[in-house]
């Protein structure tokens, strides 16, 4: 029978395929009991030895949570969440520091392995004492990586180089301790704790998340990265991240996901604040690759998402570049406060969704301070049964004269089953604005696929060809290591979407 | 060489080949004629694998290889080559990466070894010198904002790059100037040799004043209806293809 099994094995690698990156690491974790009312959170805040203001801070946007509606607007469809039936707290359990990589539990490493972080890494990221790290990494461009597993981040590299320059880059709950005073400042001032439904969860039963500051006039000496992952069973994962960029500085953040594959919903629900001061100017960027459920509509992550930045400086600054792939559902809208005369904001964005992926996502450019510019551009990506939203509010208030906002927003189908959906809002109070929307929507059509083939493209490269091409305008914004690693993500995401 | 026996092909269910036969012969390059209507194009596709038509009978080999039963990308491989009547738009997608991308995937399909960057500028730039190109076309997105007589040098170009053993060149004469049309013919020249054949589809016989045809056939209603020398363009051109289709009934 050893070739029937064989044959089992191959079916098994080729269907499991279908999610390159859907495998699950069986860490030891430490649960909440399911649920959530204050003594779960009183629980969560201790568990962090939080100081009381952000306990009340907590409990304060758990009482507006509970007053809030679900909000059912954007053009997506799932089954009730039992908001009650979900764990809001799983940390993996630590051991003293392992002395040697060797002692470092195999399944965390495999994980790392499996996400691509180079050797050198991986003991810092395990915590193995003594494995510090205060040179760039051998072939690769300076990155400092703060990998969050489930809630808790696991470590922290680079710590010493940031340092020197000043900057503080670590967990949240890390800095909610060691620089109170700044997390207090600005925690909730972009985003508020009942800003939204799931804003105002999130504030309730946030469990960790990354926090970084670059003091005046520094520009960050690396690209800061984070890898997210989703890993517990019913857990949702509420992360919590701030930047803050004082007067004349600049950073670069890299965001990364990927998850285990699983057969239940996940909900994630993030909030990603960021402050520009003055002449400040912050570039975030996210490849996003949850598990999007099964060919069906089973299973796969809820993304329900706020992320907003502020400029509050003059001229300063705040750029969003976003490649999603993942996801059952999306509902994010990354957003921007021009509020400094002068400042700038920016949206690229691809979205793409097959199978039975919903997204609902776009910006929002609220310009508030006088010659304030925005730019968006989004790619919507639609393919299979899937349906792809663009939601973007362009605002312009009565002071910001002379504001000036470009919008271009593109969608591409690819079979005959899909959507694709352009939903702009713009409100101008000032008549000196100039607001300009684009919008297109075409189909990769037999002609082009044949044209490709003709010259010797199979048709997948023809359609990773094409698809890669109508998203150049936003890769091109990701940093270097990202935008290859994007471009995979796309080809993985469209592989037997066409025929 | 190829050859096509008997090649009947329908589109949405009406044929339109009504029984090809056809034989080019390895190092010659034929023309074929006809008036609107008769099949030209749809030959063109049916050798080149286009989904849409389905092909009801016959052959069409290529060396020997049973070009039917291939994909497009396979027949590529192959040495096939087809000139667009109407050359597609790639917006964002680069020239020089497109045709990269095309050369290396017909090279690993003969197990030849890929070319890297270098390699492949090398060769693109030495072609663009020779058909008088300019390079930038290389840097530009594929066909995108073209005008109709860039579009056509564009697919000699790729021709030129890719360097089949067979090409079609579908009515690449259509909606070109003169100079164009020069280019377009000196770059199907160049290529000429004793490992060369091509199909030269045209509804005018002024693009055979400058490739000089071994045979030509004259397509009415989804067969040849008449065979000859180049000078059949000529008595083509003098008296139309009424007269030429009628005496072949």
């Amino acid at each position: 029978m050893p070739a029937v099994a064989e044959t089992l094995d191959t079916v098994q690698s080729v269907t499991q395929s279908a999610y390159k990156w859907g495998f699950e690491t069986n860490v030891e974790m430490e649960f909440a009991p399911k649920g959530l009312n204050e003594d779960i959170i009183r629980l969560i805040s201790d568990k962090k030895g939080e100081p009381d203001w952000l306990l009340e801070w907590r409990l304060k946007a758990f009482a507006a949570w509970q007053t809030m509606q679900e909000p059912h607007w954007a053009k997506v469809g799932y089954p009730r969440i039992d908001y009650q039936d979900l764990h809001y707290y799983a940390a993996p359990k630590r051991r003293a520091g392992p002395q040697r990589l060797e002692d470092v539990d195999p399944e965390l490493l495999r994980m790392y392995e499996k996400l691509g972080i180079p050797l050198k890494e991986r003991a810092i990221l395990a915590g193995v004492e003594g494995a510090g790290l205060p040179g760039p990494i051998e072939g690769r461009a300076d990155v400092a990586v703060d990998a969050v597993f489930d809630s808790v981040s696991v470590a922290t590299t680079f710590r010493e180089t940031l340092a020197r320059a000043g900057v503080i880059f670590c967990p949240i709950s890390e800095a909610v301790r060691e620089h109170p005073e700044l997390v207090r400042q600005y925690l909730g001032s972009v985003v508020p704790p009942a800003d939204n439904f799931y804003a105002a969860l999130n504030s309730a039963v946030f469990t960790d998340g990354s926090f970084v500051f670059i003091p005046r006039g520094v520009r960050c000496p690396m690209e800061l990265s984070t890898y997210f992952r989703i890993n517990a069973r019913n857990t949702g994962q509420f992360e919590r991240t701030l930047i803050v960029a004082e007067a004349g500085s600049a950073v670069s953040y890299l965001e990364g996901c990927t998850a285990p594959q699983r057969d239940e919903n996940q909900l994630h629900a993030a909030v990603v604040e960021l402050v520009a001061l003055d002449d400040a100017s912050i570039k975030y960027s996210t490849v996003q690759n949850w598990y999007p459920g099964d060919a069906e509509g089973r299973g796969g992550i809820y993304n329900f998402v706020t992320k907003r930045g502020a400029c509050r400086g003059a001229r300063s600054k705040i750029s969003w570049t976003q490649v999603e792939t993942g996801s059952a559902i999306t509902w994010k809208y990354p957003s921007c406060v021009l509020q400094g005369e002068g400042s700038i904001g920016e949206f690229y964005s691809v979205a793409v969704t097959t199978n039975r992926q919903q997204a609902d996502t776009g910006t929002k450019m609220i310009h508030i301070g006088a010659n304030t510019r925005s730019t968006i551009v989004s790619k919507g990506i639609s393919a299979g049964r899937s349906n792809n939203t663009y939601r973007g509010l362009v605002r312009v208030l009565p002071q910001a004269r002379g504001a000036r906002n470009h919008t271009q927003c593109d969608s591409l189908l690819i079979g005959e089953e899909c959507g694709a959906h352009t939903v702009p809002y713009i409100e101008s109070r000032n008549p000196t604005a100039r607001v300009e929307h684009e919008a297109t929507t075409s189909k990769i059509a037999e002609d082009h696929l044949f044209y490709c083939r003709q010259r010797g493209l199979s048709e997948e490269d023809a359609v990773n060809l094409i698809v890669n091409g109508f998203c150049k305008e936003v890769l091109k914004e990701l940093p270097m290591e990202f935008a290859v690693e994007a471009q995979k993500l796309l080809a993985v995401s469209l592989e037997g979407s066409v025929g | 060489m190829l050859e096509i026996k008997g090649l009947k092909a329908d589109v949405d269910g009406t044929e339109i080949l009504k029984g090809i036969d056809l034989a080019v012969p390895t190092g010659e390059v034929h023309a074929v004629m006809g008036p609107n209507g008769s099949g030209k194009s749809t030959l063109a596709y049916v050798l080149a694998g286009r989904d849409d038509y389905a092909v009801t009978g016959g052959s069409a080999t290529f060396d020997g290889v049973d070009l039917l039963s291939l994909e497009p990308e396979a027949r590529a491989a192959a040495g096939l080559f087809l000139a667009f009547q109407y050359p597609v738009e790639l917006p964002g997608v680069g020239n020089a990466n497109f045709l990269r991308t095309a050369l290396n995937a017909t090279r690993r399909a003969r197990g030849e070894p890929e070319l890297d960057a270098v390699q492949f500028l090398k060769l693109a730039r030495a072609e663009t010198r020779r058909l008088s190109v300019p390079d930038d076309m290389l840097k530009r997105n594929v066909n995108v904002g073209f005008s109709g007589g860039e579009k056509k040098r564009n697919e000699v170009l790729q021709m030129a790059i890719l360097r089949p053993k067979l090409a079609i060149l579908d009515e690449t004469d259509s909606g070109l100037d003169i100079d164009a049309l020069k280019i377009v013919a000196h770059g199907v020249n160049t290529l000429r040799g004793p490992d060369f054949s091509a199909l030269v589809i045209t509804h005018y016989q002024r693009l055979l004043d400058h490739i000089i045809p071994d045979r030509v056939h004259v397509l009415a209603g989804g067969r040849i209806v008449r065979s000859g020398g180049p000078e059949l363009a000529h008595e083509l051109e003098a008296h139309g293809y009424a007269s030429v289709a009628a005496e072949a009934a």
